[in-house]
Parts: C-alpha cells; structure tokens; sequence
C-alpha cells in the first residue's frame, strides 16, 4: 500500500493500468506462488498426469439486460472464453448468486435460463453454485461469479505464455470491435444514439477448438475490459518485441465507430465479450482467417497487424494518412461495471 | 461514414501539404487556441506532413486544464457537504486540487456522478428532490449556452435544488492576453465550435489590431491542413484577416439564439486561468437575478489558499511557451493513470494528447 488512507477507485477495476498496479502491488504480493506467477488467463494445474485449466469471473454489469444478452449469457461466456483462450476445453462451470432482497423472481429466472442456455450452446456443465442473498441497497440488484474448468490438450499448453513469437507474426481478430462495451454504454447512458449496437456477447470454444486443431497458434487471448490496446500492450511487454497494428484493417461496427467519433473514445480501448486475438506465424495467417470465417462469430475476421523488432515494448497504430501513435493500456476508468 | 470519410482523404490531406510546401516561404508559428484541434493533430500525423518553415503551438482551449486550482478545490470543498451530489462531466473528476481529487472523494463516500449534458444534473435534481445538486460548469462558448439552457430550464420548470458552480470562461480576452503577453504567434488557428457559437466578429480585433491571420477550422485533417494552408497564403501575401474554413458549421453571425441565451444567464467577470493568473472579463458569472441557482451565492465553503503542484510547468504550456517534452514530469512521475497537472488529465489537454500520441 502507498498510503495508509488511499481508498479503492472505480478505476482500480476497469482493467487497465490501475488495475494492473493493483493486482502486482496487492494480491500478487500477498498470494505469490509458482502457478499464479505466471499470470495466464486461466490458472494451469497438473492433476496425476493429466492438466487443466481453471478460472473464475464476477459479473456485476449494469444494466443486468443489454442488446445483444444479460448478465446471465455474460456470466458463462466470460468464463468459458477465459477457458478457450487458454487453450482448454472448458468442462464445468460453478455459478454463484448474490442477490439484493427484492429482485424480481421473473427477471431472475430469464437471466438463469439464458445461463442455461448459454452453457447448453457451449457444452458446459453447470455442476455446483452458491446463493447469498443481502439486504436492499447492499448490492446493487445481483451480480454473479462463475468458476471455470477445462481440460487442456499437450499441443496446446503453453498458449498463453506467448513463447516463441517472432518478428513478422500476424495479428489477428475474429470481428468487429468495442461492440460490447458501447451497447453497454448506450444502453445505460441516456444518449440515445439512434445506432443499433449490439454486445458481442459470445462463447467461442468451438470456433477456437476449430483452429487450434488445424493450425499452430502462438498466443491466445480475449480482448475484454481495456480492449485489444491493453491486451497488445500487456503482451508486448511479455515478449519484449514490438507491434504495429493498421488502423484501416480494423474491423469496425458503423454505429460503434460513430459512437467514439461523438464521445472520444478510441475503439482499441473498448471492451469485447465475444473476440480473441490470435497470433501466428505468418504462413498461417491466411488459413486461420479461413477457419474463422467459417464461423459465424467470424465472419468479419481481420488481420490487423504484425509482431516488429522496432520499438520494442510499444503498440503503434499506423493510420491510413501515414500518421503513427502509440497506443498505450487504458488508463483510468473509462466506463465502470460494463462486465 | 458522412462527414468524416471526405474530410480523411489521404490523397487530398497530401495535396494540401503539397501545396503548403510550395506556398510557405516565411518560418511562421501558429497557435491552435483549441484542444480538440491538438489532438486532431497529433492523432492524424499532421506535424509530419508540414513544412519545416511552419510551427504549430498549443493554445489555452482546453477547459479542464484552463480551470484554477481554486474552482477544483471549491467542488471539492462542496462535495464534501452532506446532502450534495456533484454533477460534473467526466474528466474533471480526475483532476488533483490542491490535496485530493473528486475521483477519490467519491471513494471517501461523497456523491460525485459524471454527466454528458448539464441535462441530465437537472434530471438528477428532479427524482432527488431533497438532494442539492451542484453542476461544475466548465468550458467556453461552446458549453456555457448549455448549461445557461438548464439555469434558464430550471428556473421555468421551478426545480430549487439545482445549482451551477461556474468556471465559464469566453475565449476572445485569452486569446489578446497572450498576443500582448508577447508570444510569439503569427496566425491562429480559431475554435470551430466556439466560434459556431459567437461568430466571427470576435476575432476581428487581432487581425485589425494586432495584425495577425485568424482562420476558423474544423476537426478533420482535411479541415486542419486546409485552415493551415489558409493562414500560410494570408500570412505570405501579408493581408491578415479572419476567414472561415469550417464552412459547413460556422457561419459569420454564429448562433444568435445561443448568444442571447449566454446574455440572458451571464455576465462577464475577471476570471483566473491557471497559469495565465487573472484576465479581465474573460469569466462567465451567473447574474444576480438567477441567483438562486449559483452555487457560490448559495453554499459557503472554506478553501485555504490553492498550491499549484511543484515542478509543473502546465501554466507555460497553456500558454504556448513550452510543449510537454519540456517538463521534467512528463511521461515520468506524470502520466494519464497518476496525473500530476490538469493538461495530463483532460483527453484534450496538451500533455495528455502528446502523451497519448507520442512516437
């Protein structure tokens, strides 16, 4: 702790560079061990000779409902996505409930049957859960924690250590960006921006089973709270390279592109709840584009740029006027509860 | 998508810069008054596509930054007072008063909620009828019209717990100030959006007077190189005057209904500006008669004398006489996470912009 007197701010959750501080300066300090050291996306765990993968997420999103799902379809994809990405089939999941006295049984029950739902399409068992009920006003509505477990394949292990990335290694997305984080926002906000934006809200086991059997991939992950600028800028620090991302390859959703336009926000910064950024070799970038594509959660899937041995540590967005600035993590706290 | 594709054109942003190779001779320094137009500018790479004769400097236009260390720490100061709820637009909750910020009030149990439009604090005063809420009104002609809209809305619709502390500022005496403070600055590139407000007859003293280009810009980079290329033929020919770019925004007369709107809530006062010190009536004060709506007519706060933060050197960049690499702080003990100035944390303060885009 810096201070005796410093206090938790929103912005210590927003997923960015606060949140990182706290997370080093705090819990990783208190709670260091070998497993947790390595800071993947999913704890991995050997167990006999087998090894799985094991994760856990809340959800406190407001509002609980958004275009494009609610907390409940959230709740399964966040963790089965943290699954995915680690290179696991995700198995199980636990889900926990922690509900303000008053919430209304019928709003409860679309929400638990969209987990259901949710973990059907997935093909993940619901097999174990909690429920906490508080008084009104001591927390807002419900919020929900799900805990994960996948089985991880050997081939696929090491995915989110990001070993063996070179210079000239593509960038890849599976869609459309800040999707997520802006229906969240019109939704909540009173905007009322006429565009129709959608959460990407998506499970994406199977589209990412699909690649990981046909093709090599080096690093894996989803580009939630903080974006893909966090997501590059944390993964450049990891491998001590560079990477230049091309603005006009950006995949962009005409309403979510205004929607920056009129507020300043940049996209790269903007949550997403059903994308993965993949990096590969280059001689695979094509064909994993081909996979994805066949997906309907990747039809509008992108390279959008290149590992570089230049400016090493650095994300750089060139523009389509031959403008390049670095893009750093979110700072500060763009938008609260929007996961 | 309208209005912004056209106006991104690589080829045509590159003849621009073509053609101001060709036309600029004179090394010229241009000062873009807003924050916006700073921003614009480093996001699209303009500096790299001017000739080395012209120099683009970073104005006053930002309206968190420009806001005393004396307003943050009087919303801090009412924050505290049991009952309040602070309405304020985004950025400013992050800026450090003198010893906190509204960002960490809100953690010490102080009611502090971000609006997009003043709008929305009068909604709050609405369905919180025993609540007082304060709305800290920043920015210039732009903003100001808005926020004497809702004094004007309140006072119709009879809501007594709305109140405005008001940092309101006008851009014409900022803009003189720093021409007579000897800056050295051949041309500016003028606000588009204030001057959407105010038209152009504003400007008309620094062109008669003082002898210098004013030509009024938009947003997008065609707008920016084409204002630039602007002032670069009226600067060379030497016949300075105040022209228009931003055509399809601002007309000469402004927005006469805003203007009478401004009249009607406003008067002017001196005002300070941090790191300029006090301008003459370059501040909007709530007139008497709409007093029960000022927030300092209605809440008593006691603020200590403010202290700037030590080795920060926001006031000169304000004023265009250092850029942010000058600064010892900057991208060190200084950084849009952990700010130390209001030009860090402000998304169109020079400092924050210089950090966002540095290569």
């Amino acid at each position: 702790m810096k201070h005796q007197d410093d206090k938790v701010m929103l912005s210590h959750g927003s997923g960015g560079r606060m949140m990182h501080q706290l997370i080093e300066d705090l819990f990783v300090k208190h709670f260091r061990n070998k497993i947790l050291d390595e800071q993947t996306d999913s704890a991995i765990l050997s167990v006999g000779s087998h090894e799985i993968a094991f994760t856990t997420d809340s959800f406190v999103i407001d509002p609980l409902f958004f275009p494009g799902g609610n907390i409940g379809k959230l709740a399964v994809c966040g963790t089965v996505n943290d699954l995915a990405v680690s290179g696991a089939e995700p198995l199980y999941l636990s889900v926990s409930f922690i509900l303000e006295e008053g919430f209304p049984m019928k709003e409860l029950e679309i929400i638990v049957e969209s987990l259901a739902a949710e973990a059907k399409k997935a093909g993940v068992l619901i097999v174990t859960g909690d429920t906490k009920v508080v008084n009104k006003g001591k927390c807002d509505k419900l919020f929900i924690n799900t805990a994960g477990i996948g089985r991880l394949k050997k081939e696929t292990r090491l995915i989110s250590k990001a070993l063996n990335i070179k210079s000239g290694d593509v960038i890849i997305i599976n869609g459309t960006i800040g999707d997520h984080g802006m229906a969240v926002m019109n939704a909540r906000e009173s905007f009322n921006f006429k565009a129709s934006v959608e959460s990407d809200c998506a499970c994406l086991n199977h589209m990412i089973r699909k690649v990981l059997e046909e093709v090599p991939v080096k690093f894996m992950r989803d580009p939630t709270r903080g974006g893909v600028a966090t997501l590059l800028n944390e993964l450049v620090e990891k491998i001590g390279l560079g990477i230049e991302i091309n603005e006009s390859a950006l995949p962009l959703n005409k309403g979510v592109k205004a929607m920056c336009e009129v507020l300043g926000f940049e996209p790269l910064h903007i949550a997403n709840e059903g994308k993965v950024v993949i990096v590969a070799d280059q001689t695979d970038g094509d064909r994993i584009i081909e996979i994805l594509k066949n997906n309907k959660l990747g039809l509008q899937s992108a390279i959008i740029g290149r590992v570089v041995s230049d400016h090493p540590g650095k994300v750089v967005l060139k523009n389509e006027t031959g403008g390049r600035r670095i893009i750093d993590s979110l700072s500060g706290d763009q938008l609260p509860r929007i996961c | 998508m309208k209005y912004i594709d056209e106006y991104r054109k690589k080829e045509l942003i590159l003849s621009v810069s073509e053609k101001l190779k060709s036309v600029s001779k004179k090394e010229i320094v241009l000062m873009e008054v807003c924050g916006g137009h700073t921003m614009a500018i480093h996001r699209f790479g303009l500096a790299s596509l001017l000739p080395p004769t012209i120099r683009l400097i970073s104005g006053p236009g930002c309206p968190v930054c420009v806001s005393s260390q004396h307003f943050i720490d009087m919303a801090m100061a009412y924050s505290k007072i049991s009952g309040v709820i602070i309405a304020t637009y985004g950025d400013l909750i992050r800026v450090p008063g003198s010893s906190t910020s509204l960002e960490k009030e809100r953690a010490n149990g102080s009611d502090v909620r971000i609006v997009y439009s003043v709008l929305e604090s009068l909604e709050i005063a609405k369905s919180n009828p025993k609540k007082n809420v304060i709305f800290l009104g920043i920015g210039f002609e732009t903003t100001a019209p808005l926020t004497a809209a809702a004094i004007l809305q309140a006072k119709q619709e009879n809501i007594p717990n709305f109140f405005v502390l008001s940092a309101h500022k006008v851009m014409p005496p900022v803009m003189k100030a720093l021409v007579e403070e000897g800056v050295k600055i051949d041309g500016f590139i003028a606000p588009g959006h204030v001057t959407a407000i105010t038209g152009t007859a504003i400007y008309n003293d620094l062109a008669t007077i003082c002898g210098l280009g004013v030509v009024v810009a938009g947003f997008e980079p065609v707008d920016m190189m084409q204002a630039i290329l602007m002032l670069t033929i009226q600067i060379e020919s030497g016949t300075p005057g105040v022209e228009i770019q931003y055509q399809r925004v601002v007309h000469s007369e402004g927005n006469q209904v805003a203007q009478q709107v401004l009249k009607d809530v406003f008067e002017l006062r001196d005002d300070s500006w941090r790191g300029l010190g006090t301008i003459p009536k370059s501040g909007l004060k709530i007139r008497e008669e709409l007093s029960s709506f000022d927030a300092e007519w209605q809440f008593t706060v006691e603020v200590p004398s403010s202290t700037e933060p030590k080795g920060c050197i926001c006031g000169q960049i304000l004023r265009g006489l250092k850029t942010p690499v000058d600064c010892p702080l900057f991208a060190r003990k200084c950084t849009p996470s952990d700010p130390v100035g209001a030009c860090m944390v402000s998304g169109e303060g020079t400092c924050a912009t210089y950090y966002k885009y540095r290569s």
